[in-house]
């Protein structure tokens, strides 16, 4: 079990190594930084200053291992537009992000799965054929048009909810939360089902699918000739087989959710990591850009790690085979 | 005699399917007398397994019993309500299923699935069930069960998985077992060690057992009586001497004469010609007329309706009026 856990952490450490080298190059192909920094009329002589003080001169190899061994500190230089350091931006604006993903991951499984779970069980009835449809029209439509539409129902039209922002927040120490006051909390509702509405219609078709699987299975006939009640087969016996695949998609479907961000903090102005990252984008920011594409690619890392772990403690069959095999 | 445990009475078991409604059973009758096992034979198809289904009211949709009655010890069970016969499930019938590598639910320790069958039938409490599982495991015969009862199922043979499965259908002393092919995904030295199993636990317990394989050879070992069945009828049934060693129906004279033998007589084995007619192509009058060697006008129009010859009970118009010596 630990030299499972120790080879899959390698594992990620180079894949970190390799998604480094891609956003150390952004700073090499991605236009002259020194051009970002100084207006034009700068001069020659103050541009190899500036050049200078930032290291661009030096050996494309010194450049790369200062940069990942600064990386691996979480300090990922200077923004251009901010003049602040990146990491502080980051973090800054790590909680919003988070809290959006996190809150709308919650609710792509807790709906996903009831919705799943009933669309399998009462496959003939006309509210699992309605939620099968509603799952097509949520995997279909885009992210953009699914917030600006909830935006032009509940804000516009209904002013039910405010349209951007994250609204009041609370300070505890370093972290902000919006979960703490009814505007934060309204401000939240409409951004985290924009976000995960994809997520819940994907986990309820494939809780649908395996569960439907599963019910077919030798040992849940076993189970019914056993006399077992229906509640126990299916939410005891029936389930727990189902959420093993459902855990996989979860948990990779998270990194997907704080990528995916990017979209939905644009269409509702929500100050996160991908708004920042847009704004990068449109200012040839390069250290936002490649920090964000670490950070991202960290979080990515760090799920599949833990959701391998993860398997091994729902499958005992997983367990055995990995402690063999270690 | 007393009430038999399992008495069937012309039972139909018909599947609705896009080109009509399939007749899987067809009229078949058979009583299990306390104790007795009955070895139910025949090929892949002839409805032996919807037979035990049925039984124990699994039969899955489009499938149902659309006439006939199944009697437990007296009282009607292919109409109860579902909680109903949910509760007759396990604890007065216990199934055994044919491939103990998928019968058991993976996630699980085996441990906690006898225990909760076990509390689901009976008022046991927690302490109490897991007792009664580690005596269960020490009657199947798996050692050192205190150990492993929290095994999970992968750490298990297929044979040890097999007497798990016998745990868990015997759990509530149910007095009657469905075996459906219990043996047949097991390797031929394991497979003597379950019959026994069967056999011994049905003598300790005085268990009716209906016994569901198409291997002669255990029936032979196992059965007290022995029913052939062939495309969704009994074409015979009596005492297990009787038909193996004179079988009268020409189906089971040939599934008889299929059987090697261990005295190495250069004999070829006998082969029934042909293969079981599909569900959807039942030939009229007696269903294996086209295969046998004896049919006459009679076979091809109007089927046989089993009657009682000596022990022994055959439908087949060869014995309808023929006196029992000129039988060859």
């Amino acid at each position: 079990m630990l030299a499972f856990t120790l080879r899959r952490a390698v594992q990620a450490i180079g894949v970190m190594f390799a998604v480094g080298i891609i956003a150390f190059s952004m700073f090499r192909f991605a236009g002259d930084p020194v051009n970002q920094i100084v207006s034009i009329d700068t001069s020659a002589a103050e541009r190899a200053i500036v050049r200078k003080s930032l290291g661009l001169d030096d050996p494309v190899p010194v450049q790369f291992v200062r940069y990942f061994a600064d990386a691996a500190q979480f300090k990922f230089g200077v923004s251009y537009q901010f003049r602040q350091p990146v990491a502080a931006l980051l973090m800054e604006r790590m909680p919003a992000t988070l809290e959006l993903a996190i809150c709308a991951t919650v609710f792509a499984m807790v709906f996903g799965i009831l919705m799943g779970v009933y669309s399998a069980l009462k496959r003939d009835t006309v509210l699992a054929k309605l939620f099968q449809a509603v799952s097509l029209i949520g995997i279909s439509l885009p992210t953009f048009l699914i917030g600006i539409l909830l935006i032009y129902l509940f804000a516009v039209t209904l002013g039910w909810l405010p349209s951007f922002g994250r609204g009041e927040v609370v300070k505890l120490g370093w972290w902000t939360t919006g979960l703490l006051t009814v505007s934060g909390l309204k401000a939240l509702i409409m951004p985290a089902i924009t976000l995960g509405l994809f997520q819940m219609t994907l986990i309820m078709r494939l809780v649908r699918a395996e569960m439907l699987e599963v019910l077919r299975t030798d040992y849940i006939r076993f189970a019914r000739a056993r006399g077992l009640t229906t509640r126990a087969i299916h939410f005891g016996h029936a389930l727990k087989n189902t959420l093993i695949p459902v855990i996989t998609v979860a948990g990779l479907q998270f990194g997907s959710v704080i990528a995916f961000s990017i979209i939905t903090e644009t269409v509702f102005q929500w100050p996160g990591m991908g708004l920042l990252f847009v704004q990068a984008v449109q200012n040839v920011d390069i250290p936002i850009m490649a920090a964000y594409l670490l950070m991202v690619s960290l979080i990515f890392v760090t799920i599949n790690l833990v959701v391998d772990i993860l398997y091994t403690v729902v499958d005992p069959r997983l367990r055995s085979t990995v402690g063999r095999a270690a | 005699m007393t009430e038999p445990v399992l008495s069937v009475r012309d039972l139909h078991v018909e599947f609705a399917s896009r080109r009509g409604t399939l007749r899987a059973i067809d009229g078949v009758s058979f009583d299990i007398a306390k104790g007795e096992v009955l070895g139910v034979v025949g090929e892949s198809g002839a409805g032996k397994s919807v037979t035990g289904l049925s039984v124990i009211g699994l039969i899955d949709p489009p499938g149902r019993i659309a006439g006939g009655e199944i009697h437990l010890a007296g009282l009607r069970i292919d109409n109860l309500p579902p909680e109903e016969m949910r509760r007759i499930r396990g604890k007065r019938i216990g199934m055994i299923f044919q491939d103990p590598l998928t019968s058991l639910n993976p996630l699980y320790k085996v441990g906690d699935q006898i225990v909760e069958t076990i509390r689901t039938h009976l008022n046991l409490s927690e302490s109490a069930a897991r007792r009664r599982a580690i005596d269960l495991l020490a009657e199947v015969g798996i050692p050192a069960p205190e150990k492993r009862i929290d095994g999970y199922p992968h750490e298990f043979s297929g044979g040890m998985r097999q007497r798990v499965v016998i745990a868990l259908a015997i759990c509530a002393e149910p007095e009657l077992i469905i075996a459906d092919e219990p043996t047949t995904a097991l390797d031929v030295s394991v497979q003597a060690q379950i019959i026994s199993l069967i056999k011994r636990l049905g003598r300790d317990h005085g268990t009716a057992v209906m016994l569901v394989t198409h291997d002669m050879g255990v029936i032979a070992e196992t059965s007290d009586r022995v029913a052939v069945m062939y495309a969704g009828r009994v074409a015979e049934i009596g005492p297990v001497q009787d038909v193996v060693k004179n079988p009268l129906h020409p189906y089971a004279k040939g599934l008889m004469g299929a059987i090697p033998t261990l005295a190495g007589e250069d004999k070829r084995l006998v082969q029934i010609p042909g293969s079981m007619p599909r569900l959807s192509a039942i030939p009229r009058g007696c269903s294996f007329n086209p295969r046998c060697a004896f049919a006459f006008d009679r076979c091809r129009v109007e089927r046989p309706e089993p009657l009682p010859r000596g022990a022994q009970s055959v439908a087949c118009h060869l014995y309808d009026d023929v006196p029992a010596e000129s039988v060859a």
